[in-house]
């Protein structure tokens, strides 16, 4: 445990090491500042500073002018509200959810071993296709699903014994993370005809289901990591004084995890509040969120810069606010155990 | 569906297991499965069925044709091949080395596997060996062939490679030199997570302002270096290495912040023996910080890696994928045809780049198995 709190470099660089240091870091944070200050100030011009040429300074080159937010936040800003408390409601909601059920598994695939048929699955597969076209034929989908399951849970009885191949704990990762592959575009169709069916088009149970589903495999990869460097020798003692795997789990694997946890949750947290494309076909108007917000305002009369600066302004500074508070454990808790034995 | 034997490692008390005990290994991963399950099979299979059929919008909905495996021909032989695969020509004598080299390289490695494995591993390894020759040839013969042009393919991973051995390398050195106890490092730490936390569509347009020669802040540069008047929708490869900066800018602080946590979490100990033995940093970097990060550092890069395949918002909004289709990537192409109504279209090139990742994804995870004994 007391490693966790040294720096990993145990002496002082030497001081012209130092420069060197500050030097390289120095010119970094420019290139990331630089662009950043170029927002801030596009948000505080008027068109006119926009188009006619490039100006720096406020107050020097330029009078700034807080139309752009007078137009953000007074005359669409009941709109804008909406689609904010829609960024933060699914993406807290999804980032949460995610965690919870995407540590779970992790946490599975550390300490149990799983052997997956390979009959079975592939059984499960032909199945989910049959029913598919059974509906593209034109059975009604409720009769479809109902004959695929029937016959799953059929063969499940009888064909499966025959086959003997079994898969282990790393295809289960696998499988996962490459559930990632399939980019948007592909999949946007056939979830909008699923939620279309179930109703939930334009909700936040929509974006919330789809976000966590997306991001599961992420924070099964990050946290699996993280588990299996925490020593088992607590566990095991906590299992012979006869605790369940249920407290084992809550009372000592995630206590010593929050490090890891925040950190997952955090980027978790990012990838659904900035998801574009998803959020476009999901929504039309009551659960939309920010990112459409900032694209929609690339209009028929050309990119309306200032409007967009005050938006992306007005989603990064609570993230950034999370990044500042939450920094002490994502430094000292990514991935790898800050825990070694 | 998953048989759970009993949990590994756990021999104590294995005689009175109690039912909420046995039933726990699938408590817990039964409820990430499904949910996985629910909302990526059936799209995935959705799509497959999309990616072999003609879709057609009528006032009654939509109209679906089972076309086999047309969609395929139509981006792998016919007049879609181009947008797909580029120009191919005669590559140059550095082209051909790079062939020579990757087939030799090819070849010893089947020569090797055909002594020791079983026939059945042999047919994959062919299959694979054939397939990254045909990979190979297709760079070779559209980036280093004087009258080659890239298609969407090759862009697409120029893309991966470069933006992801310049994040890599950006975010190690970032995080090693964040790693020393300097004052005020905290700022930099702070700083450098910045661009992840920005929209990627939000990101697309800041670039897009700040690579205007005219009005953007960049100007006087252009200004001082002649090219005033030059447009980055007129030039290929400015207009790609405009998309590699936005998305090295990006994504550079994903790997530094993994890597830093995986820095600092390493062990203090040796690092010190090491220095009071009088090593030199660079050795310590080699023997005891490389491999402390290492496998950390392939889990990244397989995450980075299968998203950055997914690359769209950068080039869809600061080029549009222009000139021509210079900077379209296969994600961008997909959506291109998709907004042209081709469904099944855009459904075969997701599947084909479905195909790509999954193939080099496999390639990377096994080559890594028996390098290094992890995933």
């Amino acid at each position: 445990m007391r490693s966790l709190f040294r720096s990993s470099s145990p002496f002082k660089p030497s001081p012209f090491r130092m420069l060197v240091s500050y030097l390289i870091l120095g010119s970094w944070a420019f290139l990331i500042l630089f662009p950043l200050y170029w927002l801030f100030i596009t948000a505080f011009k008027l068109p006119a500073a926009v188009n006619n040429g490039p100006f720096y300074i406020p107050f020097v080159d330029f009078e700034p002018s807080l139309h752009a937010w007078e137009y953000v936040l007074g005359e669409v800003g009941n709109d804008t509200i909406r689609l904010f408390t829609n960024t933060v409601g699914v993406s807290l909601i999804s980032a949460t959810l995610a965690l919870v059920i995407g540590s779970g598994a992790a946490y599975a695939l550390t300490r149990f071993r799983f052997r997956p048929k390979v009959g079975t699955i592939l059984i499960f597969v032909g199945c989910v296709m049959l029913a598919i076209a059974l509906t593209a034929l034109g059975a009604p989908w409720l009769l479809s699903v109902a004959v695929g399951v029937a016959l799953f849970v059929i063969s499940l009885f009888t064909l499966a014994r025959r086959f003997k191949r079994t898969l282990g704990n790393s295809d289960i990762a696998f499988w996962l993370i490459s559930q990632r592959i399939l980019p948007p575009v592909a999949v946007v169709i056939p979830i909008y005809i699923a939620f279309q069916q179930l109703r939930l088009l334009d909700t936040w149970a929509a974006l919330i289901l789809t976000y966590v589903a997306t991001n599961l495999p992420i924070v099964v990869w990050l946290m699996r990591d993280y588990f299996a460097n925490i020593p088992y020798e607590l566990e095991e003692s906590a299992q012979i004084d006869g605790a369940s795997r249920f407290r084992i789990f809550n009372q000592i694997v995630l206590p010593l995890s929050v490090p890891g946890l925040v950190a997952t949750f955090l980027f978790v947290l990012v990838f659904c509040w900035n998801e574009y494309l998803l959020a476009l076909f999901l929504t039309n108007a009551r659960a939309q969120t920010m990112p459409l917000a900032v694209v929609a305002q690339n209009a028929t009369r050309g990119p309306q810069w200032w409007y967009m600066s005050v938006l992306v302004l007005i989603m990064i500074v609570p993230v950034i606010a999370m990044a500042i508070a939450l920094e002490r454990y994502i430094a000292r808790g990514l991935l790898v155990g800050a825990v070694k034995g | 569906m998953a048989t759970i034997t009993s949990p590994a490692g756990v021999s104590a008390a294995r005689a009175r297991v109690s039912p909420s005990e046995r039933l726990a290994p699938a408590a817990f991963i039964l409820p990430a499965v499904l949910v996985v399950l629910l909302i990526s099979i059936f799209p995935l299979i959705l799509s497959l069925f999309l990616s072999l059929s003609r879709l057609r919008f009528q006032a009654g909905g939509l109209e679906v044709q089972f076309v086999g495996l047309d969609n395929y021909r139509k981006l792998l032989l016919g007049n879609e091949q181009k947008v797909l695969f580029g120009t191919l020509a005669e590559p140059s004598l550095f082209g051909w080395v790079i062939l020579a080299v990757v087939g030799a390289a090819l070849a010893s490695g089947l020569y090797r596997a055909a002594r020791h494995q079983p026939a059945i591993a042999i047919v994959g390894r062919v299959f694979a060996s054939a397939l990254l020759l045909g990979l190979t040839y297709l760079i070779v013969a559209t980036l280093f062939a004087p009258e080659g042009r890239p298609g969407t393919l090759v862009v697409t991973m120029l893309y991966v490679t470069v933006g992801i051995t310049l994040q890599y390398l950006i975010g190690l050195g970032l995080a090693l030199l964040c790693a020393q106890p300097l004052p005020g490092r905290r700022f930099f730490r702070v700083v450098f997570l910045l661009p992840m936390m920005i929209t990627p569509v939000g990101v697309g347009y800041l670039f897009r302002m700040l690579a205007d020669t005219n009005k953007g802040p960049l100007e006087p540069l252009w200004i001082a270096l002649g090219m005033q008047d030059f447009a980055w929708s007129n030039n290929a490869w400015g207009a790609r290495v405009a998309v590699m900066i936005g998305d090295i800018w990006q994504w550079t602080p994903f790997m530094f912040i993994v890597l830093l946590a995986a820095i600092e979490a390493q062990e203090v100990e040796p690092v010190e023996a090491a220095i009071v033995d009088g090593a030199g940093s660079l050795d310590i970097f080699r023997h005891i910080t490389l491999p402390a990060i290492l496998p950390v550092s392939t889990t990244l890069i397989l995450i980075r890696m299968i998203e950055a395949f997914k690359i769209i918002d950068l080039p869809n909004i600061l080029t549009n994928g222009g000139p021509g289709t210079a900077t379209e990537t296969l994600t961008l192409y997909a959506y291109r045809i998709w907004r042209a109504l081709d469904i099944g279209g855009s459904a075969a090139i997701a599947y084909i780049l479905l195909f790509l990742v999954t193939f080099i994804a496999t390639l990377y995870v096994r080559t890594l198995r028996s390098r290094l004994g992890t995933t």
